[in-house]
């Protein structure tokens, strides 16, 4: 990626907060213009402290940010110009909606008409039209979400940071507000850096998803890739619903291997995240992937016992043991119709060795 | 039928008893069960604080201590014209009445009647002794012969104040006022008028406290709120360990660091900065007073602003900053407004220890630094005029209550937060 088409740009970023533990480690980091950047993990893996970083309420203990290919570490917060919608929302609680609003444009001196008429934009672009005389107090967290929304973006920042903004939300209103917020960020093309937890708030809005364990970006690629291609076990883990099955790398045949399981069968998979004979690894292989009773020829078949049947609806959700894992799951589609199938049943699961990867051990 | 019945009469239970009835006795037995436990807290709460006030409010006004000892002179005495001397009859009956009443209550009865005018106690201590002589009259003339005073209309006029049972005679004092001997409001003679001073001194030293303690208060309360906790516990510890400290030793502790040849003169003539002949007088005045109450008075003040803080969310700075406000500005316009209910419940806490402070005054305020409060002190111990005592007392209630009054107008009672 080329220097100007990396808007926000981490290089060999560290940061220790004790001078002992390093909570992010060699960052590197390019978002161009007009992403939609979600950096996701599970808590202290560092990504709140990464966004903290580009606002500028933490300086790297060594690297450098660039905003727009300037240097910004030396920047205070408040001459850098990024909007940040915060966790809690950290709305002003003494003033109104409108004056929540007015409060970043009135910090930049702009005249009152300008002030009014920014404010009334951006309250009509989140809805809020009939609430701008409201305490923030006297709004529901959906409509407090939409008014932090709108104070972030009223100064028209080149950069928005939101630092896990649906966390407070219930279910139904945070998948109504990920729609509202890519919607947003489409129609205005800003770049966006968000950080959750959540992994379906990730796949719903993002163009690219960062996925970080541990102070370190694991793997960053687009919602698709990360589902389907996950490149080690902890991505595979973190994303989605997975199977893993355990076992050594018997053989390496070029993209393919062979794994073979304590229980002694061999799973031939894809060779993502293994190098050599012997080693352990985890193959991991997504539930609706794995065809059950099929007829069709397929790389791996095993017998597995059925131990479990949840009736889901759209599917029936079976755990089942098979190749000495009596974890894995497997997705069976309604239209599915077996009258033997029942707990305690033998049924017979086949996969494709593309779709079960070989990965680290971890 | 039971069916019917109940569609058309009262509800009933399946006792038979209307339903009604039966609620109000359920209930009915919740609320004496709820008073009685109440009731040892209220009692506490009436003979220990309300009955007084009213007591004290009570004496404030109370002028019967003379009625009820010489009753019958004053039903004569109303009808004298207030010319002239008063008629043989009232002097009569003022002798019998002195002459065969106990001599406590003409102790206090004096005690009163030299309010008003004074040389009637050693009047009466006199008289008294000489009446056991006489038994008969013309009593105004065997009166005026044991003493000349009988003589002057100035002393019957002043009773004339005591008539009513009540008074604002107490009131009037307090405010450096008095009737004078036909009952008009006049201003005390000039080298008699402390307490206008008194109140003017106690009020500019309950503010200066006051915003001392708010200047000195609300940056330790902010690093209190906001710093790790380990460091916070400890300042904490550093904002309390005096409050648990005796006053008293404070107090000698400051009187210490303060005199003239106390800790801090000496330092400052140590090191050159100050001439040993002109040594600061910071002890024994209100500089003294301010000085010492200010610190006794901090937690008062850093408690109630600490509370608060420690609910401003840090993420409102951060927001404030983000949006490209100046730290000073964030500050001036997030933290502070924010910060409000804590400072007016610091300073309304402050404010009324101050006003009516007592022991710190009396120990480092000198002549200069006496308070309303050691004049309630001084007159309930030493001249024992409670009735004024009361009246100072009503009117530090009275300022209180206007004080919360205003505002819980202007900020509002309920935006008060102690904790």
């Amino acid at each position: 990626m080329s220097q100007k088409d990396s808007f926000v740009k981490f290089e060999k970023v560290d940061k220790s907060y004790d001078g002992e533990i390093l909570v992010v480690k060699d960052l590197n980091l390019d978002v161009p213009k007009g992403e939609f950047l979600t950096m996701l993990g599970p808590s202290g893996s560092g990504k709140t402290t990464v966004l903290m970083m580009l606002a500028g309420f933490e300086t790297p203990t060594s690297g450098e940010i660039y905003l727009d290919g300037n240097p910004i570490s030396s920047i205070p917060p408040n001459k850098r110009g990024i909007g940040m919608v915060f966790q809690n929302y950290a709305l002003f609680p003494h003033m109104t909606v409108k004056e929540n609003l007015a409060f970043p444009l009135e910090v930049r001196k702009m005249q009152k008409s300008e002030i009014d008429e920014k404010v009334g934009n951006a309250l009509a672009m989140v809805e809020l039209q009939d609430f701008g005389n409201r305490m923030p107090l006297q709004l529901s967290g959906g409509q407090q979400q939409r008014v932090a929304l709108a104070r972030s973006l009223v100064f028209e920042p080149r950069l928005v940071l939101m630092d896990e903004p649906l966390g407070a939300l219930d279910k139904n209103l945070r998948e109504q507000m990920q729609y509202e917020i890519k919607h947003i960020h489409e129609k205005i093309g800003i770049t966006v850096v968000y950080v959750t937890h959540d992994q379906s708030e990730a796949l719903t809005m993002s163009n690219r998803i960062a996925v970080f364990n541990d102070g370190k970006i694991q793997q960053i690629s687009s919602p698709d890739v990360l589902y389907e291609k996950p490149n080690s076990s902890f991505v595979a883990q973190f994303i989605g619903e997975n199977n893993q099955l355990k076992g050594k790398v018997k053989s390496i045949n070029g993209e393919n291997c062979i794994v073979t399981t304590e229980s002694g069968d061999d799973i031939h998979a894809l060779k993502i995240n293994v190098n050599n004979n012997g080693d352990g690894s985890l193959v991991s292989l997504r539930p609706e992937r794995v065809a059950i009773n099929s007829s069709e020829n397929f790389e791996n078949n095993f017998d597995a016992k059925v131990k479990e049947l949840i009736y889901l609806g759209d599917h029936i959700r079976s755990r089942v043991e098979v190749c000495g894992n009596d974890q894995f799951i497997v997705k069976i589609p309604n239209s599915y119709k077996e009258e033997n199938l029942k707990e305690g049943s033998t049924v017979k699961l086949s996969w494709k060795a593309s779709d079960s990867r070989a990965l680290d051990l971890n | 039928m039971n069916q019917t019945q109940a569609s058309t009469g009262p509800i009933l239970t399946t006792d038979g008893i209307p339903l009604k009835v039966s609620l109000k006795k359920a209930e009915r037995i919740n609320k004496i069960r709820a008073f009685l436990l109440v009731l040892p807290l209220l009692a506490f709460i009436l003979i220990t604080f309300l009955v007084p006030i009213g007591d004290m409010l009570a004496r404030s006004v109370d002028d019967r201590q003379i009625n009820t000892v010489f009753p019958k002179t004053f039903e004569v005495y109303k009808k004298w014209d207030r010319q002239g001397l008063p008629s043989e009859e009232v002097y009569k009956t003022m002798f019998f009445e002195l002459k065969n009443s106990e001599g406590y209550a003409v102790g206090k009865a004096s005690t009163r009647m030299n309010y008003s005018k004074s040389g009637w106690k050693s009047l009466l201590k006199k008289s008294k002794r000489k009446f056991k002589k006489i038994e008969e009259g013309p009593f105004k003339e065997q009166m005026i012969a044991i003493d000349k005073k009988w003589a002057d209309p100035e002393y019957w006029l002043a009773l004339g104040q005591m008539v009513d049972p009540t008074t604002m005679g107490y009131y009037l004092n307090a405010v450096d006022l008095k009737y004078d001997s036909s009952k008009n409001i006049v201003q005390q003679k000039e080298n008699r008028r402390i307490y206008n001073k008194t109140w003017i001194k106690t009020f500019k030293v309950s503010l200066l406290v006051t915003l001392f303690c708010l200047l000195l208060g609300y940056p330790i309360s902010y690093l209190l709120a906001t710093l790790p906790m380990k460091y916070s516990n400890l300042l904490m510890i550093c904002v309390l360990l005096p409050f648990w400290t005796s006053l008293l030793v404070r107090t000698v502790a400051w009187m210490v660091m303060l005199q003239q040849k106390g800790v801090l003169n000496n330092l400052l003539v140590m090191s050159n900065l100050l001439a040993d002949e002109n040594r600061f007088q910071l002890m024994y005045n209100q500089t003294a007073v301010v000085i010492v109450m200010t610190q006794i008075l901090l937690p008062f003040m850093v408690l109630p602003l600490y509370s608060v803080m420690k609910t401003i969310s840090p993420t409102y700075m951060r927001a404030a900053l983000n949006l490209g406000a100046s730290p000073m500005h964030a500050f001036y316009k997030i933290y502070m407004p924010n910060s409000i209910p804590g400072v007016s419940a610091g300073c309304l806490l402050v404010f009324i220890i101050a006003i009516g402070y007592y022991i710190t005054p009396e120990l480092v305020g000198g002549k200069d630094g006496q308070m309303v409060g050691n004049w309630i002190a001084y007159h309930l111990k030493t001249t024992l005029n409670w009735g004024l005592c009361a009246s100072l007392g009503a009117i530090l209630l009275a300022m209180m209550t206007v004080l919360y009054w205003a505002y819980n107008k202007i900020v509002g009672i309920e935006n008060i937060k102690l904790g």
